[in-house]
């Protein structure tokens, strides 16, 4: 990679045609891409890495709420109690990531300058459908990773613009580790605590959610995913660690502040001393 | 001893290549950029809302240009793929207009002064813009790949000289953005000794926002434009 200030720009630079970025990376400087390092690492060997855990998303009537816990484990060590999880992937979309946390976060920084690229190159932005196969691909071209243990699951969520109202525009897609992309209805959650996750919101989801509810219910399924699995973070009273919650609607991405989770964190948290279970959904 | 037939002196052949690209830039339209109290302005007359003269590279910077459209536009398309590839292998942070002005610089004075290919039709300006006025940087760089460091104003195209005059003299780095874009569209509809009306729709206008966190880059639709110029 020549990025030196004293000779002119390699071919590479001039190439009419495309506007995406990591196609730019692959012909100009390959070494960047994540997945093409996969055949200079040694035998397959498990690495013991951190890894994330567990990402909840929930549609409702005006967007949608993407969230996670904060931690990264390594085998049964805690490898980190803030780490977060969740970004912001382009103005009117949100990315969160389970699994290996380096490979994972560096998948979102090039997904981030994939969105961004195109924007500047078009001078208008992709569609949502667009944006989701592109994060396809990404993770597709880690696969080789993938299959030494390095894998990246990530859970996609933005406002559709196109969309025919607000009560549908917040939409979620899930991933698998070939790069399979699949639009999830209402909810959804990855990692290693998602079983449980998706469990609470099974029982906890209506379809007239309001932003408010949606993160009241995210913060409940991630308290009951930390309730089950030990990878999964729960808050952290003493230490003022709470989830990461996002949000985008149709003014764009938002991150809850830290006072405005920890207001609605430990309410959920003084309702569950009484409860542990948490909210109970009517049996018939 | 008698000089070789068709013998054209060097001097005479970069007289010729300078010539040839100079005529191309002063067909151009003006374009003007100028620092004011809340970032840094763009605006030129362009009645396309899809072809711009004017666009964002990176976080902080931007790029303007008059001349041969597909020559600009190639640079344009250069420049965002070297700032997103350092931004992404180092840090947002560590992309700047230097950089970015210095590389210009040496695409067009290569070409320039390679024998092989015509000069590039194209005058380039390259704005990054600071936490202050005084901070704001702005590159002029002109198809021979020569560049100059402006203080507050840059006029390329045509009537160039006329309207960077009228700026100089009108602009002050406390102004708002609507006194800014009222002063730059009168220079421009003054450029020539007449006096013309120029629509907001036949204007491009775009703003590197100094209160804006991250992405400063921001283009004005011909709905708030029209709003501005009724201001005044």
């Amino acid at each position: 990679m020549d990025l030196s200030d004293g000779t002119t720009l390699p071919a590479a630079f001039f190439q009419p045609g495309s506007s995406s970025f990591s196609d730019f990376l692959s012909s100009h400087a390959p070494d960047l891409l994540p997945g093409k390092r996969a055949q200079l690492m040694a035998a397959a060997t498990p690495v013991d890495a951190p890894h994330g855990t567990t990402i909840v998303a929930v549609a409702h009537t005006s967007g949608v709420i993407l969230a996670g816990d904060r931690r990264a484990t390594m085998g049964n060590v805690i490898a980190q109690r803030d780490m977060e999880k969740v970004f912001q992937a382009d103005e009117f979309s949100a990315v969160g990531i389970a699994g290996t946390a380096g490979v994972a976060i560096e998948l979102v920084r090039l997904f981030q300058v994939e969105l961004e690229h195109y924007e500047k190159l078009e001078g208008t932005t992709l569609s949502l459908e667009g944006k989701a196969n592109r994060l396809s691909l990404l993770i597709r071209n880690n696969l080789p990773m993938a299959m030494q243990g390095l894998a990246v699951v990530p859970l996609f969520a933005g406002y559709d613009l196109e969309a025919a109202g607000p009560e549908t525009a917040g939409r979620i897609f899930s991933y698998d580790v070939t790069g399979g992309r699949y639009e999830e209805r209402k909810f959804h959650s990855v990692g290693s605590g998602s079983v449980y996750a998706r469990g609470a919101l099974k029982k906890l989801y209506r379809d007239d959610f309001t932003e408010a509810d949606a993160i009241l219910a995210c913060v409940q399924a991630l308290y009951d995913a930390a309730d089950e699995d030990s990878a999964t973070g729960g808050p952290d009273l003493t230490r003022r660690i709470f989830p990461v919650i996002t949000a985008v609607d149709t003014n764009g991405f938002r991150k809850l502040s830290e006072d405005e989770v920890a207001t609605i964190t430990e309410a959920v948290v003084a309702e569950r001393m009484q409860n542990p279970g948490g909210p109970q959904a009517p049996l018939r | 001893m008698t000089m070789p037939f068709g013998y054209v002196s060097p001097e005479q052949v970069m007289k010729d290549r300078a010539d040839y690209a100079r005529k191309g830039i002063a067909r151009g339209r003006a374009v003007l950029v100028m620092s004011y109290g809340g970032g840094i302005l763009f605006v030129t007359e362009n009645p396309s809302s899809a072809l711009h003269k004017i666009s964002e590279i990176y976080d902080r910077i931007g790029f303007a240009a008059v001349g041969k459209y597909n020559e600009f536009e190639n640079l344009r398309v250069a420049g965002v793929r070297m700032a997103d590839l350092r931004g992404y292998s180092y840090d947002r942070r560590d992309v700047t207009g230097r950089a970015l002005a210095n590389t210009y610089a040496q695409i067009l004075g290569t070409i320039f002064s390679s024998g092989g290919e015509k000069p590039f039709e194209v005058e380039l300006t390259v704005a990054e813009v600071g936490d202050t006025p005084a901070a704001d940087q702005l590159y002029r760089l002109t198809y021979d790949g020569s560049v100059a460091d402006e203080e507050g104003v840059v006029v390329m195209g045509a009537s160039a000289d006329e309207i960077g005059t009228a700026l100089r003299e009108g602009r002050s780095d406390d102004m708002d953005l609507g006194a800014a874009l009222r002063l730059a569209v009168r220079a421009l509809a003054g450029a020539d000794g007449e006096t013309r009306e120029i629509p907001a729709d036949a204007l491009e206008v775009a703003v590197l926002d100094r209160t804006r966190p991250r992405r400063t880059f921001r283009r004005l639709s011909d709905a708030a434009v029209a709003e501005v110029l009724a201001e005044g």
